[in-house]
């Protein structure tokens, strides 16, 4: 999971997902629900593997995909209406997620339905991480803030200390994911 | 007339759609190896958003929202249909990706040569869905405002993705730290081209 992370190794979904890793809540609600979408997405393909017939495969992974993501976006705008606001079109587009049809081309069309289902959870959970921590570093330093909750002490700003407007601009979480590849790549070198 | 500019200027600036929204980032990072595939894909991108956005637009409008199957009679204008939008534009983009993939083929095989490949990988281009769905949040008052902002998102898309094969062909030149190699620094420059194009924001 660590090792074959979808975003720093295989470079895949990074499109919807770093506009919405502005605050933590909104990208951990993003990437519960990209998770759900994938592990369950993955079980069915699995479950009718044989018997799409081959030309038409995209499209039948399209529809399938998308009527999951129906159900989670229903969903999320009917018991976390705020941060569906927020996330807006990006729920939607977890459609065009990468990662899922790339999960659902490798390995949901030539393996049993669970395998594929804990695959698709994984890669989930992986995505989900580096979300998390891109959302983690940009409110805290952005804004001050974790899940809306202040947790810079008031005697810091007393002190001169501010928030770095930076953070909050989307092209820092681009320069966050180049700089955790290379984390995860200068770490691979120390394990050989 | 003015607001059909101001949306393209717009679209392609300010609201790029890779500097400000990170759409369609996996062809982009995928494809843009060379200035000349980078440029292929890019009108291909340009393309296909022209031809789908306009179309989501009428099917969303006279069909979808609320209160549009009014045209069909009083029974119908309460229906709310707007939850199937999601799988309805995605199957309407590659119902269409299919369909051009087969027109170019038949009338012109040069150009099916040389966008040929990049057709098939467009029906999952986060840009093209994510278009139209920002094409429904905005409520344009026209299709011709619509093809104007598919228009603009398209030229926006094209001219990142030519930018940045060409910085990334020089970058091969250069000394890199090993860990950033390959992907990492491709993430940084592009981060870099997007706080430059944030100065666009003035206009």
């Amino acid at each position: 999971m660590a090792k074959e992370n979808p975003i720093l190794v295989q470079v895949l979904g990074v499109c919807s997902a770093l506009a919405v890793t502005a605050q933590l809540k909104p990208a951990v609600v993003m990437a519960l629900s990209v998770t759900v979408v994938c592990a369950f997405s993955n079980l069915i393909i699995s479950l009718i593997r044989n018997t799409i017939p081959p030309r038409v495969r995209i499209m039948v992974q399209l529809l399938v995909v998308s009527t999951l993501v129906i159900v989670v976006d229903q969903f999320l705008q009917a018991f976390v209406y705020d941060a569906s606001k927020m996330l807006s079109v990006f729920v939607g587009l977890i459609i065009t997620n990468c990662i899922i049809m790339g999960r659902l081309e490798a390995f949901a069309l030539s393996h049993a339905p669970w395998p594929s289902f804990i695959d698709g959870m994984m890669n989930g959970i992986g995505y989900g991480l580096v979300l998390a921590v891109v959302g983690f570093v940009r409110e805290l330093f952005g804004s001050g803030t974790l899940w809306g909750m202040p947790v810079v002490p008031q005697s810091f700003y007393a002190a001169g200390y501010l928030n770095n407007g930076l953070m909050i601009l989307p092209s820092m979480a681009l320069i966050l994911v180049g700089v955790l590849i290379w984390i995860q790549n200068s770490s691979k070198k120390g394990l050989k | 007339m003015n607001g059909l500019a101001d949306i393209f200027v717009r679209s392609v600036f300010i609201d790029n759609m890779i500097f400000a929204y990170f759409l369609g980032m996996c062809s982009y990072l995928a494809v843009s190896k060379s200035v000349k595939t980078a440029f292929g894909l890019g009108v291909a991108v340009s393309f296909v958003l022209v031809v789908t956005v306009p179309v989501n637009y009428l099917i969303n409008k006279y069909l979808l929202t609320e209160g549009a199957l009014a045209w069909m009679g009083e029974g119908f204008a309460r229906i709310d249909l707007s939850y199937l939008s999601l799988i309805i534009f995605i199957a309407v983009i590659a119902g269409i990706v299919q369909l051009l993939e087969m027109a170019i083929e038949k009338f012109s095989p040069a150009l099916y040569q040389a966008l040929g490949i990049f057709l098939p990988l467009i029906a999952v281009n986060c840009a093209i869905l994510g278009c139209s769905l920002f094409m429904q949040e905005r409520n344009f008052p026209t299709v011709a405002h619509s093809f104007s902002y598919a228009l603009g998102s398209g030229v926006g898309w094209l001219l990142a993705i030519v930018a940045f094969a060409a910085i990334r062909e020089r970058l091969r030149y250069s000394n890199i730290p090993k860990g950033l190699q390959g992907n990492g620094i491709a993430y940084i420059t592009t981060a870099l081209m997007g706080l430059g194009f944030m100065a666009f924001m003035g206009l």
